[in-house]
């Protein structure tokens, strides 16, 4: 045994590319798999949900403007400071799953390529569903997708890694701003997500990452006004029906709770969830006397 | 913080000369920076709710001077500002109009227009806004263009320049003219604070405002770096509260520039309800010369009304 004092670690938000503790100045503890106390985490209020969506909503206009390809550079930055911190999320996720550290690694690992796989498609997505649409008219329509806006995720409960980057990744990648509520029970890989995104050129309020408990502060979120969709996917069905009650009223985008695989390779299911598609049509001059000029 | 103000006998006397009034002004006891600091900073440590924050933040709408002093101002923008200050919310009828509008002078007629039929007063910037570095017979003119063409109140600029060089009396003399060619529009006279550089001189261009015939003292143009703060409108509310103890006169408190929160706003009330006292709390005497806290104003208020935070789709873009 060594002489040395133990560092303990303080787990924090992420809001803003900053690391507040809690508004409300609330903890709580954060167990491993047998019941053996690991960290505190922070425990957020229905105010850090507000500042949340202040940061991301002043983050939006940057990161939706900025051009595909540099997203898809800072995203996979991100992969590299992962991949940097391979062996603290190893940790982190055996601890929270009560997997060995083979597997835990496996996890991980699956984790950083599905980051990558999401890096690789911000500049490819538009061409999938976007595109020329054929019209009988003189004229050129083209459809294509913008991003939904600022969008809350409720992180998996189970999967605190892989199910965490499966939903958070795809958000982004297409220029929406994220307000993550990380799994209620292991919620320490996604505040040390928060550290590798801080380090990784991605402006500060386009991922924002909140602990506590999830139903506590999804309700605030789900009914915020300025929010303009929610990704269920940590509510259980009770919660998720209450969510989205209150998500109607200014008619947020709701993506339902579903069982999924995640270590499943992803379709572009999520990639498209949080975009809307914008169509332009655009007069193709004048048509000669047999028809088309062109 | 206690402050001696001085003997009220010698208020009649101290504009006599250039002297009298340097040595009354110089005479007012120091600021400490500390203290006075120390107490904004624990005077907004209050926390206001529910029923006490649904008053505060219809009391703020209700003294906000809804502000545009852009060089691309049109008519336009300006009756549509007109507009808004007469309803801020147009959901919700119960919201209450904003005190004033306030706009360059050659915006006064239009905005007159826009307001017409309310209680929402005009007000116009003059005196070359926002630097003051024009003759006074030029910034006399600029005065008496914003009353003909309606302005129910002015705000003018000191000459910095002379009360940073001392001359004290120029400025004062500027203020009396100033107010006389206002004639019935009421005076709000602006100190940049920013530019000041002490709180010492801040105390002195209070008193010397008010010395000089203000109705309103306000801190700053919203032009410079630094603007209105916690701590230059607490010394400000003091000068008020000990110039009424002294005179029997009393006169308004305008905070203008960099207060853009709700939260911000409730904390200057609380601010004067602690300085200067009740009187104050009205919009005859306290004012927020901005732009953007009314949004946020608006925003807090349709959260106390429903229960869910808004959002800036809701309220109007200016």
């Amino acid at each position: 045994m060594s002489d040395r004092l133990s560092v303990f670690k303080t787990y924090k938000l992420y809001v803003g590319g900053k690391f507040p503790r809690s508004e409300s100045g609330r903890v709580y503890e954060v167990t491993d798999s047998k019941g053996k106390w690991l960290a505190n985490a922070p425990q957020g209020s229905r105010k850090d949900a507000r500042d949340a969506v202040v940061a991301a909503r002043k983050a939006f206009g940057g990161w939706s403007g900025a051009t595909a390809y540099n997203r898809g550079q800072i995203l996979y930055r991100i992969a590299e400071m992962l991949e940097g911190r391979k062996d603290q999320f190893v940790r982190e996720v055996a601890d929270a799953e009560g997997l060995s550290k083979s597997k835990a690694s496996v996890v991980v690992d699956a984790a950083i390529d599905r980051w990558v796989w999401y890096a690789g498609w911000t500049d490819k997505i538009a061409q999938v569903v976007g595109g020329a649409n054929p019209v009988a008219g003189p004229y050129f329509n083209l459809s294509s997708p913008e991003p939904t806006g600022v969008v809350t995720v409720l992180a998996p409960q189970e999967s605190s890694f892989l199910g965490l980057i499966s939903v958070v990744a795809p958000v982004i990648a297409t220029g929406n701003t994220a307000i993550v509520v990380a799994s209620e029970k292991s919620p320490l890989p996604a505040l040390s997500l928060g550290e590798v995104l801080a380090t990784s050129d991605l402006p500060g309020g386009v991922v924002n990452v909140l602990s506590g408990r999830t139903a506590e502060i999804a309700a605030p979120l789900a009914a915020h006004q300025d929010v303009n969709a929610i990704d269920l996917a940590g509510a259980d069905d009770v919660l998720a029906k209450e969510l989205e009650i209150a998500a109607a009223d200014n008619l947020k985008r709701v993506l339902r709770p579903q069982p999924v695989d995640y270590n499943e390779t992803p379709g572009t299911e999520r990639l498209t969830a949080f975009l809307e598609t914008k169509t332009v049509w655009h007069p193709t001059g004048s048509l000669g006397a047999s028809g088309s000029s062109y | 913080m206690p402050t001696t103000a001085p003997a009220a006998h010698a208020l009649g006397e101290v504009t006599a000369s250039d002297s009298t009034l340097r040595r009354f002004l110089h005479g007012l006891p120091g600021v400490d920076a500390v203290g006075l600091e120390a107490r904004a900073a624990s005077l907004g440590t209050r926390s206001i709710k529910t029923t006490a924050k649904a008053y505060a933040i219809d009391l703020a709408i209700s003294m906000v001077d809804l502000t545009t002093l852009e060089g691309a101002d049109t008519p336009g923008k300006v009756r549509a500002l007109g507009a808004k200050a007469v309803r801020p919310d147009p959901t919700d009828r119960t919201s209450p109009s904003t005190a004033a509008v306030c706009v360059y002078p050659d915006m006064v007629a239009v905005a007159k227009e826009a307001v017409a039929g309310s209680s929402v007063k005009v007000a116009s910037v003059a005196t070359a806004f926002p630097a003051g570095r024009a003759a006074l017979s030029v910034k006399l003119a600029d005065v008496r263009d914003a009353v003909a063409a309606g302005a129910d109140e002015i705000d003018m600029v000191i000459d910095r320049g002379a009360f940073l060089a001392g001359n004290y009396m120029k400025v004062y003399d500027e203020i009396v003219a100033v107010k006389e060619a206002s004639g019935a529009a009421r005076l709000k006279v602006i100190f940049e604070t920013g530019e000041l550089s002490t709180y010492d001189n801040i105390r002195r261009a209070s008193w010397l405002g008010m010395l000089a015939g203000a109705d309103f003292i306000k801190t700053s143009t919203g032009k410079v770096a630094v603007n209105a703060t916690p701590a230059n409108t607490l010394l400000m509310l003091e000068a008020v509260r000990d110039f009424r103890a002294q005179t029997g006169i009393q006169v308004g408190v305008k905070p203008a520039g960099g207060i853009r929160t709700s939260k911000d706003a409730v904390k200057f009330l609380v601010i004067v309800n602690e300085t200067a006292g009740e009187d104050w709390l009205d919009n005859h005497w306290f004012r927020f010369g901005a732009s953007s806290l009314l949004n946020d104003l608006l925003m807090q208020r349709q959260k106390l009304a429903t229960g869910r935070y808004s959002g800036p789709d809701y309220v109007t873009v200016d």
